[in-house]
């Protein structure tokens, strides 16, 4: 449970600093603080009590000691795409602020170049 | 004010999250008995792979990699395209000290080494392609930061992210002249827990691995040429 409590506060703390932050770079930061916990709470929902990680270091461990590897495996491209978007973000952040000189979004007023 | 409205919505946000969390019960098994137990059961008999979730990205999903291969391929591309008409000579401000500069020589090497080792190894410890292209392309951010003029060539990093992604596919093609679908495995599977195991899956991690750190110091080299 206090799994699902950090990631949603990780998701809840980077939609905050979206949402009100000025700084540029600080806006990027938000939205990759929003990819990690996403992936947090992907990754503890496929959790099992008691079980360990499916590799099978010597091969007489039973598959029914293993958690669910599928949402490890879903998560392992959810990374990636999030480590990708991220470069993207801070690729339109420095023309930005080549054109306008500034990163504070208050005074980046109009939609053109 | 506008503090204030955020953070009343994200309170009901998060409260209708957390609800919606309890129809999740934490720990319980859940495991879908047709799909993540037959992965687990069958796992190292039919693809010789004793990491499952490699296994899994690898050889049950392959495709849905390539796709996310391909993915990466156009964020760096998109990336160098964004970035473009601003090379030039890259001045960094302040050059480092000495004590960085004879470390990331030293360290460059080990830094390579281990990720290497990381995704060489894909089918026996956790980690695999992605995570060592990522160490090797901090081996050369250290590099960046330490001295004022590294540079890599772009036509080396070109090249090789190329012939890696080419090497995926043709695994793939491959698959499908002496298999019988497209990324199926042709290779024997050996015994497993050893490095030579799991047929095609190795190849196809380190094509992997090669892709992504060379993407990635391009993305860092772009980055370094725009600063003035």
């Amino acid at each position: 449970m206090i799994y699902y409590l950090a990631s949603i506060s990780l998701i809840l703390i980077g939609t905050y600093a979206i949402l009100t932050k000025k700084n540029l770079i600080k806006i990027v930061l938000g939205l990759s603080m929003i990819e990690s916990g996403v992936n947090i709470l992907l990754v503890s929902i496929g959790y099992v009590h008691g079980k360990t990680a499916p590799i099978f270091s010597n091969l007489s461990m039973k598959a029914s000691q293993m958690v669910d590897p599928v949402p490890q495996a879903l998560v392992l491209t959810a990374i990636v795409i999030g480590l990708a978007v991220t470069a993207m973000a801070l690729g339109i952040v420095i023309r930005l602020y080549d054109h306008h000189k500034t990163l504070n979004i208050d005074r980046i007023r109009q939609l053109k170049w | 004010m506008r503090k204030l409205l955020s953070i009343l919505a994200l309170a009901v946000i998060g409260y209708y999250l957390f609800v919606a969390m309890q129809a999740v019960p934490f720990g319980k098994d859940r495991m879908n008995p047709k799909v993540a137990k037959t992965y687990l059961e069958d796992g190292v008999k039919k693809t010789g792979s004793v990491n499952i979730v490699t296994a899994i990205v690898v050889n049950y999903r392959g495709f849905d990699t390539l796709g996310e291969v391909t993915v990466l391929f156009l964020a760096a591309t998109g990336l160098g395209a964004l970035l473009y008409d601003k090379r030039g000579k890259r001045h960094p401000r302040t050059p480092a000290s000495p004590v960085v500069q004879i470390g990331a020589k030293i360290l460059f090497p080990l830094i390579v080494l281990l990720g290497a080792y990381v995704f060489v190894h894909g089918h026996l410890t956790p980690g695999g392609g992605f995570p060592g292209g990522v160490i090797i392309a901090t081996g050369f951010l250290l590099m960046y930061m330490a001295y004022r003029s590294y540079d890599v060539s772009h036509t080396a990093l070109t090249v090789t992210e190329s012939l890696a992604g080419l090497t995926f596919v043709i695994i793939g093609l491959l698959g499908l002249i002496y298999g019988r679908s497209f990324l199926n495995n042709f290779l024997p599977f050996g015994i497993p827990n050893t490095v030579f195991s799991a047929g095609v899956i190795p190849l196809i991690y380190i094509a992997i691995g090669l892709k992504v750190g060379s993407e990635l110091t391009g993305v860092i080299d772009n980055m370094m040429e725009t600063i003035r």
